[in-house]
Parts: structure tokens; sequence; C-alpha cells
């Protein structure tokens, strides 16, 4: 059991806040953390790895990584760290990166088989496109066999296509060594599909814990369905006005009033409902 | 032929200089990339200094706080038995203040390149701060390194108001090229001038453009660092 409890207090853009987590995750739980941007959830995963000090308690399996006497640096924790900028050491090739962590030079291959890159090993970071960049950056952090393996956004730079191959990457990587998982993202898709548990982080505050069915699903009781989108453009066609909204990289009309083309901008997120036969929009 | 002594002497300087620099320069220039302390731009204002102030004024100071009425004069003098004015020690200690700084900024715009995240990745993997250091965060600013070593090593030939003040213009022992050539035009030997100056020329640019060149070619493969 992994028991989580700090306070930090934040400057973020929109002021001070205080992060106050008590979290608990079994051996083995894959968790994910979603929330707006600056809500501390980056601050979260970091404090976990003791790459930056807090108040309060963190316990990994019995063994004390911080209390009121104790703290143990980054060193002495047995985390695994995926950055969202990969992180690779450019002076060394993918094998040396490898090996730098762990000097074992089986697994190291093993692994990198795992992930199909094997052929890449003697190459050098700066050759590498950002999907096989981030891979070597997933098997370097598991390498020591880490306790827990965080995730910071790991896959939100790369493109649809690539960012599902590494999803199937990492649940294969979690299976395989049943490592306890905890990563930050803001993709629902990638959430409900890797994820046994969602911490919702609101401000700095933990608004919801709970399986990712229950929190993404979480529609309003009398519409049918929800989608989240972003208008791009909105059109004055003859009689109509049209709202170009930007649906998970797709672009899609919606009819609007007058009266919702005077209170919508462009850019604004919002919420495209139906409830039976018309699409609805409000503001998100 | 012509006399190659002080050519000799200026390389031995600058050589020294360098290694001392390089040495004393990497713990400096690692505190203040990563102090967050309220001394930081006055430790930076004071390593600047030589940069901005006359030679002379420099070498003027030097002068009175290496020589033997001084109290740091008097304990090399007392201790080592070696004489920081008039002498090729004095020259050494005295190039070392001038060119701190060419050593010195290089190096902590080096630190301050390197990515946290990279840094980070070390401490997680369970690498202590030395072996980051050098394993991790020097290897990856290398042209920063030989930035800082080159600029210094130049910087210490091409010295010429300090050095006069502090080291006189003793042949053999304190004469250095740049001052030669002082003593030359003084002396009206025009021809040996322009040949000493022909010299410092073609060395200064033959070495400023190796660096530039490495720096070349080094920045396609690290300026990449994602």
């Amino acid at each position: 059991m992994i028991f989580i409890d700090i306070k930090k207090k934040l400057y973020t853009s929109e002021g001070e806040i205080l992060l106050n987590a008590k979290i608990n995750i079994k051996k083995g739980e894959f968790v994910s953390i979603r929330g707006k941007s600056g809500s501390g959830k980056t601050t979260l995963l970091r404090i976990i790895a003791g790459l930056e000090k807090s108040e309060g308690e963190i316990k990994v399996f019995d063994e004390i990584w911080q209390d009121k006497k104790t703290f143990l640096p980054p060193q002495k924790r047995s985390v695994g760290f995926v950055f969202q900028d990969y992180a690779l050491f450019p002076n060394m090739n993918v094998l040396e990166n490898l090996l730098y962590v762990n000097n074992d030079k089986n697994f190291a291959l093993e692994l990198l088989e795992m992930v199909g890159l094997i052929n890449l090993k003697d190459r050098y970071p700066h050759t590498l496109s950002g999907g096989q960049k981030q891979r070597i950056a997933l098997i370097r952090a598991i390498i020591k066999k880490p306790k827990i393996l965080l995730l910071d956004e790991p896959f939100s730079a790369l493109d649809s296509k690539m960012r599902e191959k590494l999803q199937n990457d990492l649940k294969l990587i979690h299976k395989k060594f049943n490592l306890t998982t905890i990563m930050v993202s803001h993709l629902p898709s990638e959430i409900y599909k890797l994820s046994d548990k969602v911490i919702h982080i609101e401000n700095g505050n933990i608004v919801n814990i709970s399986s990712p069915l229950n929190e993404l699903l979480n529609t309003k009781s009398s519409e049918k369905f929800t989608i989240e989108g972003e208008i791009i453009d909105i059109i004055n066609a003859d009689i109509l006005n049209v709202a170009i909204i930007d649906i998970g990289n797709k672009l899609v009309e919606v009819v609007i009033s007058d009266y919702e083309k005077d209170n919508l901008k462009v850019g604004e997120r919002v919420i495209v409902s139906a409830k039976a036969f018309n699409l609805n929009i409000s503001k998100g | 032929m012509i006399d190659l002594t002080p050519f000799i002497l200026s390389f031995k300087l600058a050589f020294i200089v360098t290694i001392i620099l390089l040495v004393v320069s990497i713990p400096y220039a690692y505190f203040l990339s990563n102090t967050k302390s309220k001394i930081k731009p006055f430790l930076e204002a004071i390593t600047a200094l030589p940069i901005v102030l006359p030679p002379s004024v420099l070498g003027f100071y030097l002068l009175i706080i290496l020589s033997p009425n001084f109290f740091i004069g008097k304990i090399f003098y007392d201790l080592f038995d070696i004489k920081l004015v008039f002498s090729f020690e004095g020259l050494v200690v005295a190039s070392c203040i001038y060119s701190f700084p060419f050593m010195v900024q290089p190096i902590q715009n080096g630190f301050e390149s390197i990515p946290k995240s990279i840094i980070e990745a070390s401490y997680v993997s369970g690498k202590g701060k030395l072996t980051t250091l050098f394993k991790v965060i020097l290897p990856n600013m290398k042209s920063f390194l030989l930035t800082a070593i080159v600029i210094t090593f130049a910087h210490t030939i091409g010295e010429f108001g300090v050095v006069l003040m502090v080291g006189g213009s003793i042949p053999g022992k304190t004469e250095v090229a740049s001052v030669a050539i002082y003593d030359y035009v003084e002396m009206l030997d025009y021809k040996k001038a322009h040949i000493y100056s022909a010299i410092m020329l073609i060395i200064s640019f033959v070495v400023l453009f190796i660096v530039y060149y490495i720096n070349h070619k080094n920045k396609r493969r690290f300026n990449d660092f994602y």
C-alpha cells in the first residue's frame, strides 16, 4: 500500500493555492491524475519523486519516504519518472542511456526488444523521432524496476497514432512488471484505456477519486450525450448562424441561434450535447 | 632569427592560467547557476569587473595588493618566498584575476543551458550530484567549456596593461609577447614589431576560427536536447 498525505503552497498564474492531497494506492494499481493546468498535478508527481519538498507523509510499502523527521532524496526513492520532454541524456546513445540507470545489459536489450527499438540501440537521441524518444524514456524509467512509475503527461506531444502505440506499450509494461503507476494526463481516452482509478484535482484539492467510468462519463441526467470542443469560427450563412467546432481535431458544424451567436466567442470551450434530435451547444 | 622567448612566456602563462581557472571556475559557476541567494548579483558583478575596468586600474590595485608591503603579498613572500610583483608568479596571479570572467561566464551559461529535466532524470535514476555533474552535465556543455577555455587562453595571451603594471618587462621573466611588441615600438624597431604583431594576429585568428568551427559542428548535435 502506498500512502500519500501532503500539503504544499503553490504559486500559480491564478495566485496562491494550497495543494492538499491524501491518496491511498494499492500495489500494482494504475492511477491517473487529471485536472486543469495549474491545479497541482505535476507538482504532486514531483513531490512523490522527491524532486520537490512538501509538508506531510509519504509511505511506500512500509518504507517511509517522507515524514516530519525524514526526507529521502530522489536518489533514495525507488521511482521511475517519465518526463513530458523525454529528458534523454544527449551525450549517450540509446543503450548507454539505459545502462547509466541500471548496468544490466541483458535486461536493457530485452526491454528494447519489447518496445521494438532494438535496432536503434547505438543511435543518439537527437536522431530519433518523438515517439521513439519517449519509448526509450519509458523503458529507461523502469529498467531499475522501481516501486512506483510516475509519468507526467508522457504522450501529449505525440500524434494520435504514435500515442496509441505508446499507450499499448505502457499497458504491456504495467501488466508484465506489475508496476504501481501514477500518470498525469488530460486525455480522457488515455485515462479510460489505461487506468484503474482516476484522481481529479482542481485548485490543489482532490475533488473526486473514482473509477474512470464514473469520472469520465459524468454527464448531466437530461442530456443523452455530451462532447467538449472549441469554437473555431462562427459563420453567418444567410438566415442561419453556423459555429465551426473543433472536437478532438475534427471540425463539426452546429447551427446556432442569433442569441447564441451573440453570446459565444471564437476560442471558447463549449459542450456540444444532444437531447433528442437537435444538437445544442452551451458554454463549457 | 627572431627571439621566440616572449611567445613561449606568453603561452606558458596562458596555459597555467587556463588550467587554474578551469579548476576554480567549474565549482564557482555551478554555484552561481544554482544559487537563489541574494548575494548572487553581487558575486556576478565582482566577477565581471575585470571586463569593464581599465587594465591600468586593475593593474594598479593588483600592484599594491600583491606587493610585499600589503598583507596578501606579504603572506606569499613570508610563507613561500614568492615575490608577486615583477615576477612570473605575480603574472599568473594577476592574469587569473584578469581572465576570471572569461572563464566563469561561458561555463555559467553552459550550466544554465542544461534542461532541468535531464538533471532530475539523473537524480531519479539514483545518481548523486557529483556523478550527474561529470557524466551528464559537463559532457552536455562541451561547446561552452571549449569556448571558456579558448577565450581565456587567448585573452591571457592578449593582455597587456595588467601584465605591464604588475610584471614590468623583464626579458625572459615577465616580458610576454604583447609587452615585447610595445617595447619594440618604443625603440622604433618597426620590423620586429611587425613580425611579432603578425604572429599574434595569426595565432589569435586561428584559435578563434577553431573554436567557432568546432562549436558550429557541435551545435548540430547538442542543439537538439529534445
